[in-house]
């Protein structure tokens, strides 16, 4: 047998062509240009298999068979394109996610940062904010908190609005704490936050330094330069075109030595830029800009 | 002429193997029975745990006689590689690449069996294959039957010859399977599939 003889089912009915998936995507792409025409938010150039999955599911809680259907809402129910956008944006974060991405930073970046009289760091696509905070919990610990501001950014409004709380439930706490032990934490998670009942908010002062902010990097420009831009499992999302258009805005973005820090599985490699770049960490994806 | 969009795609086969309890093991017997000049690529999602990093990688490497290595955001599909799933994150087939995805974990895993086997389903329809290993996990199941909905192979390790059956059986149970094989008869069989292309 060969791989073109694989057992056909053609002609039995409860089969669906192959050519099924050719249709969805077809459907996607044309929801995808009526949502940038309607509403100016550009998923186009989004990686389209977790895409689909994600609006598969969004149709099936909102109730609509097929991705044309939804399409057929979602262009006269701005309501409904919220929701949408919310359900795009995809939320799963922790605290010190990865926690040897936190020790890295720690040991190799901080020492550089301390060279400056001020700082500014870039948090782009920083979600519900738990990586934020982490971020100004190290930046305390190693005595940068006061001269750096961060700008921490997402597309979906509601999430910026969630994460400029603080209020994070207090159940997902012992996960965030093993993870900052594990990242080189120096006190104990408990010393930033106050819990009341089930949630906990963090502390005013790792709050009043940073800048919460809508950006899409998809369509939205530089807006500062920076001594670091950290970007993790956001560009995951994008295909390779457009990845190499935010590179080229990360690059244009960054001061002259700035860090850019990428998640653990993504790479630098085989941007345009990718030249410019020189490593300070590979397996933790700390680059410094040379050029 | 109608456009395909699978026109540009150069690799014509894909296998994915999903795995649970009791699989790396498992994979390893798989992994070491395929002959070198196999022609397809290989994709492989085993639950475990976020720590496990790239010690999964170096043990099924020993014995293999395909390359083995760990699939980041991006890397392009080649044939005759074998590809593992990161810890922590969800691996999907685009055209000729891979993509990655943080979105919550489905079957409680992360990377979860069925979004992978859903996707590569998708990607490439009728040569797809699926095979699926031992487990105590119900993951996996829906993700055969969007292999077979699509005109792919499915292969599911004998429940009898597994570690933990409950996978495997809940495939059996729920999915259209066209073979049943002992674990050492995965490898042969897929080599033979696979290999005999005129």
């Amino acid at each position: 047998m060969t791989a073109r003889d694989f057992p056909m089912r053609d002609g039995c009915g409860s089969i669906e062509k192959p050519d099924s998936a050719e249709v969805e995507d077809l459907e996607i792409r044309l929801l995808l240009e009526g949502v940038f025409q309607r509403y100016g938010y550009d998923f186009r150039d989004y990686a389209l298999s977790s895409l689909k999955r994600r609006t598969r599911n969004f149709s099936a809680q909102e109730g609509v068979s097929t991705i044309s259907a939804l399409q057929e809402k979602i262009l006269r129910d701005p309501e409904l394109m919220e929701r949408y956008l919310h359900a795009l944006s995809v939320n799963v974060t922790s605290m010190f996610r990865d926690p040897g991405f936190y020790r890295a930073f720690r040991e190799k970046v901080a020492p550089f940062l301390r060279t400056y009289p001020s700082t500014r760091i870039w948090h782009a696509g920083c979600s519900s904010g738990e990586e934020v905070y982490s971020m100004a919990i190290l930046l305390m610990e190693e005595g940068l908190h006061e001269k750096t501001r961060i700008y921490a950014t997402d597309f979906d409004e509601k999430t910026l609005q969630q994460a400029k709380t603080g209020v994070y439930p207090l159940q997902a706490m012992a996960d965030h704490e093993k993870n900052y032990i594990e990242s080189g934490g120096k006190r104990s998670l408990p010393d930033y936050y106050v819990a009341r009942y089930d949630h906990v908010m963090f502390a005013e002062r790792l709050r009043e330094n940073i800048v919460w902010a809508q950006h899409n990097l998809v369509t939205d420009g530089s807006f500062n330069e920076f001594h670091a831009i950290v970007c993790r499992n956001v560009m995951i999302y994008f295909n390779s075109a457009l990845q190499a258009r935010v590179h080229k805005l990360f690059h244009e973005s960054l001061a002259r030595f700035g860090i850019l820090a990428l998640g653990e599985k993504e790479t630098i490699h085989g941007s345009p830029v990718a030249a410019c770049y020189g490593t300070v960490d590979e397996y933790e994806k700390i680059y410094k800009r040379k050029q | 002429m109608r456009k395909s969009t699978r026109e540009s795609n150069d690799v014509r086969g894909f296998v994915a193997i999903g795995a649970s309890l009791g699989g790396s093991d498992a994979l390893r017997v798989l992994l070491s029975g395929l002959p070198e000049n196999f022609p397809a690529p290989v994709g492989v999602v085993l639950h475990r745990d976020r720590e496990g990093g790239a010690l999964l990688t170096e043990y099924l490497r020993k014995d293999c006689p395909l390359e083995v290595r760990e699939a980041e955001d991006k890397t392009p599909i080649a044939p005759g590689i074998i590809y593992i799933a990161p810890a922590n994150y969800h691996l999907l087939v685009e055209k000729n690449h891979f993509a990655l995805s943080t979105e919550a974990p489905v079957n409680h895993a992360r990377p979860a069996i069925d979004v992978f086997f859903e996707s590569v389903a998708e990607a490439f329809g009728k040569y797809a294959a699926g095979a699926l290993l031992t487990g105590n996990s119900d993951d996996g199941a829906r993700g055969l039957t969007a292999i077979k909905r699509y005109g792919g192979m499915t292969v599911v390790q004998s429940p009898e010859t597994a570690l933990a059956s409950r996978m495997p059986s809940a495939a059996l149970a729920d999915a259209e399977i066209d073979r049943v094989l002992p674990l050492d008869e995965i490898a042969p069989f897929l080599a033979e599939t696979f290999t005999s292309r005129k």
